[in-house]
């Protein structure tokens, strides 16, 4: 599966949601499909979307929120996993892209999943009550939507082809996506 | 020996009156009346923390999300933060309101805590996160809602010292 296919599986249910991505290729391929004022790319700090999906999910219990993260910025910060779990946001899907490499380096550079590291485990392990791994279009789409509905935090891990999109560029500012995506949040406020 | 109650309450009820709804903890020795405090607190949300770092993330996502917060760390926490502070709260212009328990000072007796002392300020110089002591309990209150001030006006980290005098009851 190619992880621009299951961005685009999923958009219609991210199109209307608080999205976090973390950095590289899934925010320029989800850029592509279409950029949203609930999206926020998170271009740097790696590990921390999402810690950052979490305060947005605690402080605002009325929005559900979706985390765009890879393997190689979740295995630096692992720690997330006990902490989702600990306060268990029902409003909060941690979407996870497996290609087991650090792809904006180079494919040779393999992560830790890439040698039997098992993220949806982990995070099993870590007391998260949703998780799944998939594998196909078909199978996020029904493990997404069912995440969605059954309102319970959850951890899904997509396998996809170590494979980025031509370009990473995006015609939008960092902080252009800041402010944009916090005055979103302001209008949406109940 | 034991950790100032009534400093703590009044470092509390400080950012209570600043609008502060959620703390995010690593708790440590100074900190604990603090975190005691959040956590019997049904207008606080406490996010207690595996690893300091993930409290820049919670932070923006509250800040973006229209609740004012605040961590509480230890300085040596502070140091763990630091990508998060640069690559978060910095490039992306985040209010970010620090608490950092300052150990390692004059008075310390613990030789672990003293090299993380020794390089704190320094650290926040480098990183130009301007900050202020509280040694003194009359200074909280001002301080801490200054320090909240400035952090709204020019959307940056700003830090506060929690300080042995303040904290500490020899």
């Amino acid at each position: 599966m190619l992880r621009v296919d299951a961005l685009r599986a999923i958009y219609p249910e991210l199109a209307s949601r608080i999205v976090v991505t973390n950095m590289g290729a899934a925010p320029a391929e989800l850029f592509s499909l279409g950029h949203q004022p609930g999206f926020f790319y998170l271009e740097h700090a790696m590990g921390l979307a999402s810690s950052l999906g979490l305060g947005i999910a605690l402080a605002r219990p009325e929005l559900q929120v979706v985390v765009v993260d890879g393997d190689g910025s979740v295995l630096m910060n692992l720690g997330t996993f006990t902490t989702l779990a600990r306060y268990r946001p029902p409003n909060l899907v941690h979407l996870i892209f497996d290609n087991e490499v650090l792809l904006s380096v180079g494919r040779s550079f393999t992560t830790a999943t890439a040698t039997g590291s098992d993220l949806a485990a982990i995070a099993a392990a870590a007391g998260v009550p949703r998780t799944a791994t998939v594998s196909t279009e078909e199978e996020l789409r029904q493990a997404f939507a069912a995440a969605l509905a059954a309102r319970e935090l959850a951890v899904l891990v997509a396998k996809v082809e170590p494979v980025g999109p031509a370009s990473y560029s995006m015609d939008l500012h960092m902080l252009e996506n800041r402010f944009q995506f916090q005055r979103h949040l302001a209008a949406g406020r109940t | 020996m034991s950790v100032s109650q009534v400093n703590s309450k009044i470092v509390y009820d400080a950012l209570k009156a600043c609008g502060i709804r959620l703390l995010s903890v690593l708790p440590e020795t100074w900190l604990v009346h603090l975190v005691t405090l959040a956590d019997e607190d049904p207008e606080m949300v406490l996010v207690r923390l595996a690893k300091e770092e993930e409290g820049v993330g919670i932070s923006a996502g509250a800040h973006l999300a229209g609740v004012r917060s605040a961590m509480l760390l230890q300085n040596h926490g502070f140091l763990a933060s630091v990508n998060g502070i640069v690559s978060l709260a910095q490039l992306y212009r985040i209010p970010l309101l620090l608490l950092v328990s300052y150990r390692g000072g004059f008075g310390e007796e613990h030789p672990w805590q003293t090299e993380g002392g020794g390089v704190t300020e320094a650290v926040l110089a480098a990183l130009r996160i301007p900050y202020l002591s509280l040694d003194a309990p009359e200074q909280v209150a001002v301080r801490v809602r200054e320090a909240q001030t400035l952090a709204l006006a020019n959307l940056r980290p700003v830090a506060l010292l929690l300080c042995r005098g303040l904290m500490w009851e020899d």
